[in-house]
């Protein structure tokens, strides 16, 4: 794809590659801490929370980007993949927790929280994206006579 | 919202990516001005008019007869 990256763009894929990178680094060392040495009372509820914090850093560096991109049409395509991913993640858990009322499916989420759907529909929109903006980009009819 | 961005462009001899160096914005939201898909906000269609030396509505035109 022949699309430059804006610097808002570059900024907010060097942010999510730290929090991404900090996630793994906490979720294994965080589950090896409660395998092995189990911390109790206030501490258990402190590291417990330790793997959540570089998602809510993956929240702030999307809002960031939608901040920062000065882009209207582009902005405009982030805030409508961003409107879809939380469409998609509440019509998920909304369906789901219904299911649990009436004990159709097991309580518990087996892991998979609002953020992991959140994220689940971020990708879906951000493909959509990825084709508009294919379209977007093709050779237009001048360019096809300057090439000529 | 029509516009005739399109026209004007070819009158200068631009292509999208030579119009969209001269906004500040990127191809693809040329392309989509273009196409009618999005409809730019005033500060861009000032930019716009000022890029080609014309009052905003000789560059975007309303959809249907006008008032």
């Amino acid at each position: 794809m022949a699309t430059k990256m804006s610097p808002a763009m570059r900024r907010y894929v060097r942010r999510l590659a730290v929090c991404m990178t900090i996630y793994v680094v906490l979720i294994f060392a965080v589950g090896w801490l409660f395998r092995h040495a189990p911390p109790t009372g206030l501490l258990a509820w402190g590291a417990a929370v330790l793997p959540a914090l570089p998602i809510l850093g993956t929240f702030w560096t999307i809002f960031r980007l939608l901040e920062e991109e000065t882009d209207e049409y582009i902005r405009h395509m982030l805030v409508r993949q961003s409107l879809f991913a939380t469409a998609f993640c509440l019509s998920i858990m909304t369906v789901w927790e219904f299911l649990q009322n009436y004990d159709v499916v097991p309580s518990g989420n087996g892991g998979f929280g609002a953020a992991f759907f959140w994220f689940v529909g971020l990708g879906i929109g951000g493909m959509a994206n990825a084709w508009v903006a294919r379209k977007d980009c093709a050779p237009d009819d001048d360019d096809l006579e300057e090439a000529e | 919202m029509n516009n005739r961005l399109r026209v004007l462009r070819a009158e200068h001899g631009w292509s999208q990516q030579d119009l969209a160096d001269r906004l500040g914005v990127s191809r693809q939201s040329v392309n989509a001005i273009e196409k009618g898909r999005y409809d730019p906000s005033l500060p861009l269609a000032f930019t716009i008019s000022d890029v080609f030396g014309l009052p905003i509505e000789a560059i975007f035109l309303r959809e249907g007869p006008s008032a």
